[in-house]
C-alpha cells in the first residue's frame, strides 16, 4: 500500500502539519462565523463583555 | 464532622442491608464479568492468570460506577437532597459518610470478586499484606472519587450516562497502580508494589481533600 | 405569535473580532509562516530522528498550549466558585474547549510521529498516554457543561469538575511516567538529541510561542461567542417575560 514508513517519510510529516493547520483553521472559521451570526441577534449594547 | 459522616454512612448501609440491591444486582454482575472475561480470553488459563490483576481492577471499576449511581440515585428520590441541605449536617461530613458507605460496599464486592478470581482463573493468592493494603487504599480513592462525581452525574436519567465518562478516566491511575501492585503481590510484576500503594494513597488523599472542600458548594447549588 | 427580534442598528460590533484580535491574528499568521519556514527550510534533519523531527515543531507546541489552557481553566474555575463571576465561568469554558482541540491534535500528531519513529501508532508512551487521559477528562468537563441547567448551577458543577481535573494532572502525569519507565517505554522526544540547541532550539521555542498566541486568539473568540450565546439566552428570557406582561395588561385593558 504505502512504501515503507521511515523517519524520512515526507508525506507523513506534511500530513501532521496539514491536519494541525486544517483543524485549527476550521475551528477558527467556525467560531468567527458563529460569532457573526449571534452578533446579528443580540442588541448592540450587550454584544461584548467590556 | 466525623459524627455526621457516621450518621450518613449508617443510613446508607442500613438502606442497603434492607434493600440488598448491591447484593442482588452488583454481585451477580461481578460474577458475570468474570465469566465474560473468561470467554473473551478463550479460557486460556495461563493468560487469565497473568491478566488477573488487571481484570480484577477493571471489574471493580465497572462495579464502582454502578454502586455510585445507585448510591446517589437514592438521594435524588423523595427530595432527600433538600433534606440534607436543610439538615445541620456538615457537607464535609455527608461527603465522608458517602465515602464510607461506598467503601464498605466496594470492599464486599472485592472480596467476592477475589473468591471468583481464585476459583475461575486458578490463581493462588500470595503477598496477602500488600493485597489487603492496596485494596483498602485503592478503594478509598475510588469511593472518594465516586462521591465527588456522583452528585454531578448520577440519579437523573439524562445524566446517568455521564458518570462513566467522568469517573473512569479519573480512576485510570488507580487502576494502573492497583493492578501493578497486585501483580507484584501475586509474584508476577516488575516490582515496586509498595510504591504503587503509596501513590494510591496520594490519590485517595487528593480526592478526600477535594471532596471535603467542595461538597458544600456542590450541595447548595446543584 | 412570537415577535422576531428586530434587526439591531448598524452600530456596535458585528462579529467577535476587535482591533486587538485582528492584530493578534495577523501576528499569529506571520508567526506560523515563519515557524513553517524554520521548521522546513532553515533547520535540517535531526541526527537521530531524521526529517521526522519537523513534527516536533507542531507536536510539542500543541501540548504545551493545552497545558497552559488547562491551568487557565483551573484558575478561572476557582475564581468562578469564589466570586461567582460569569466572565470567569465562560472563560473557563473557552479555555477547556480550545484545550481539548489542542489535546486531540497532540494525540493524532503524536501517533503519526510514533508511527514514523517506533513503527507503531501507540506504544504506551508516557506523554501520549497522559494526554489521552487528560483529553478524556476534559471531554467529560465539556459534557458536564452541556447538561441542561440554570447558568449558576452549570457554572458551579463545571468549576468543580475543572478543578478536580486540574488537581489530577500531576498525579496522572507522575504515575503514567513511572509506569512507562518500568517498561522502559521510549518517548519519541527521548530520541531527540538532548543537547538540542541552535536552530532546532530556536524553532521549537518560536513554535511554542506562536501556538500559544494562536490558542489565545482562539480562546478570545470562543469566549466572545459564549458571551453572545449567554446574552441571547437572557434576551430570550426577557422577551418572554415582556410578552407575558403584555398579555396580562392586555387582558386587564380588555375588561
Amino acid at each position: 500500500m504505502i512504501a515503507a514508513i521511515t523517519t524520512n517519510s515526507w508525506w507523513l510529516i506534511i500530513l501532521a502539519w496539514v491536519i494541525t493547520g486544517v483543524v485549527l483553521a476550521w475551528y477558527a472559521v467556525a467560531t468567527i462565523r458563529r460569532g457573526r451570526r449571534l452578533s446579528r441577534q443580540v442588541p448592540p449594547e450587550s454584544r461584548r463583555w467590556l | 464532622m466525623v459524627h455526621d459522616a457516621l450518621i450518613i454512612a449508617g443510613k446508607d448501609l442500613r438502606l442497603e442491608a434492607r434493600s440488598r440491591v448491591a447484593l442482588n444486582q452488583v454481585l451477580p454482575f461481578v460474577l458475570a464479568v468474570v465469566l465474560l472475561f473468561g470467554f473473551a480470553l478463550d479460557a486460556d488459563t495461563a493468560l487469565l492468570r497473568r491478566a488477573t490483576s488487571g481484570l480484577f481492577w477493571v471489574t471493580v471499576l465497572f462495579s464502582a460506577v454502578i454502586v455510585v449511581q445507585r448510591s446517589f440515585a437514592i438521594e435524588r428520590q423523595d427530595g432527600v437532597t433538600d433534606a440534607l441541605r436543610l439538615s445541620s449536617l456538615s457537607p464535609g461530613g455527608i461527603f465522608l459518610g458517602k465515602v464510607v458507605s461506598l467503601f464498605c460496599q466496594l470492599i464486599v464486592v472485592e472480596v467476592v470478586l477475589g473468591l471468583c478470581v481464585v476459583v475461575f482463573y486458578d490463581v493462588t493468592l500470595s503477598g496477602g499484606a500488600l493485597l489487603a493494603v492496596v485494596s483498602i487504599v485503592a478503594t478509598v480513592g475510588i469511593a472518594a472519587a465516586g462521591s465527588l462525581y456522583g452528585p454531578l452525574a448520577a440519579g437523573l436519567r439524562n445524566r446517568d450516562t455521564l458518570l462513566p465518562l467522568l469517573l473512569l478516566p479519573v480512576l485510570a491511575p488507580i487502576l494502573l497502580g492497583a493492578s501493578r501492585a497486585f501483580e507484584t503481590a501475586l509474584g508476577r510484576g516488575v516490582g515496586g508494589g509498595w510504591q504503587w500503594a503509596a501513590m494510591l494513597g496520594i490519590f485517595a488523599a487528593v480526592y478526600l481533600a477535594l471532596g471535603v472542600a467542595v461538597w458544600g458548594t456542590l450541595l447548595e447549588e446543584t | 405569535m412570537t415577535e422576531s427580534v428586530p434587526a439591531p442598528p448598524a452600530v456596535g460590533p458585528t462579529s467577535t473580532s476587535s482591533r486587538g484580535t485582528r492584530v493578534l491574528g495577523a501576528v499569529c499568521l506571520v508567526g506560523l509562516a515563519v515557524t513553517g519556514l524554520y521548521a522546513f527550510v532553515v533547520t535540517g534533519p535531526d541526527v537521530r530522528l531524521g526529517n521526522s523531527v519537523r513534527i516536533m515543531y507542531v507536536h510539542v507546541p500543541t501540548v504545551t498550549a493545552a497545558y497552559c489552557l488547562m491551568i487557565a481553566n483551573a484558575g478561572f474555575s476557582i475564581y468562578t466558585l469564589w466570586k461567582k463571576s460569569t466572565f470567569a465561568d465562560l472563560a473557563a469554558h473557552a479555555c477547556a474547549e480550545v484545550g481539548v482541540v489542542m489535546l486531540g491534535l497532540t494525540l493524532v500528531v503524536g501517533a503519526i510521529w510514533g508511527r514514523m519513529t517506533w513503527g507503531a501508532f501507540w506504544v504506551w508512551d508516557a506523554r501520549l498516554t497522559t494526554t489521552a487521559l487528560l483529553f478524556l477528562m476534559y471531554v467529560g468537563y465539556l459534557a458536564v457543561r452541556g447538561l441542561p441547567a440554570p447558568p449558576r448551577v452549570r457554572a458551579t458543577r463545571s468549576a468543580i469538575v475543572g478543578i478536580a481535573a486540574a488537581c489530577l494532572i500531576p498525579v496522572v502525569h507522575k504515575s503514567v511516567e513511572w509506569w512507562a519507565s518500568l517498561h522502559q517505554n521510549e518517548t519519541v522526544l527521548g530520541k531527540v538529541n538532548p543537547n538540542i540547541e541552535g536552530n532546532q532550539y530556536f524553532t521549537l521555542m518560536l513554535s511554542m510561542v506562536v501556538f500559544a498566541l494562536v490558542a489565545v486568539w482562539l480562546t478570545i473568540h470562543r469566549f466572545r461567542v459564549l458571551w453572545l450565546t449567554e446574552q441571547l439566552d437572557e434576551v430570550g428570557v426577557d422577551a418572554a417575560i415582556d410578552e407575558r406582561r403584555a398579555e396580562h395588561t392586555g387582558v386587564e385593558v380588555g375588561r
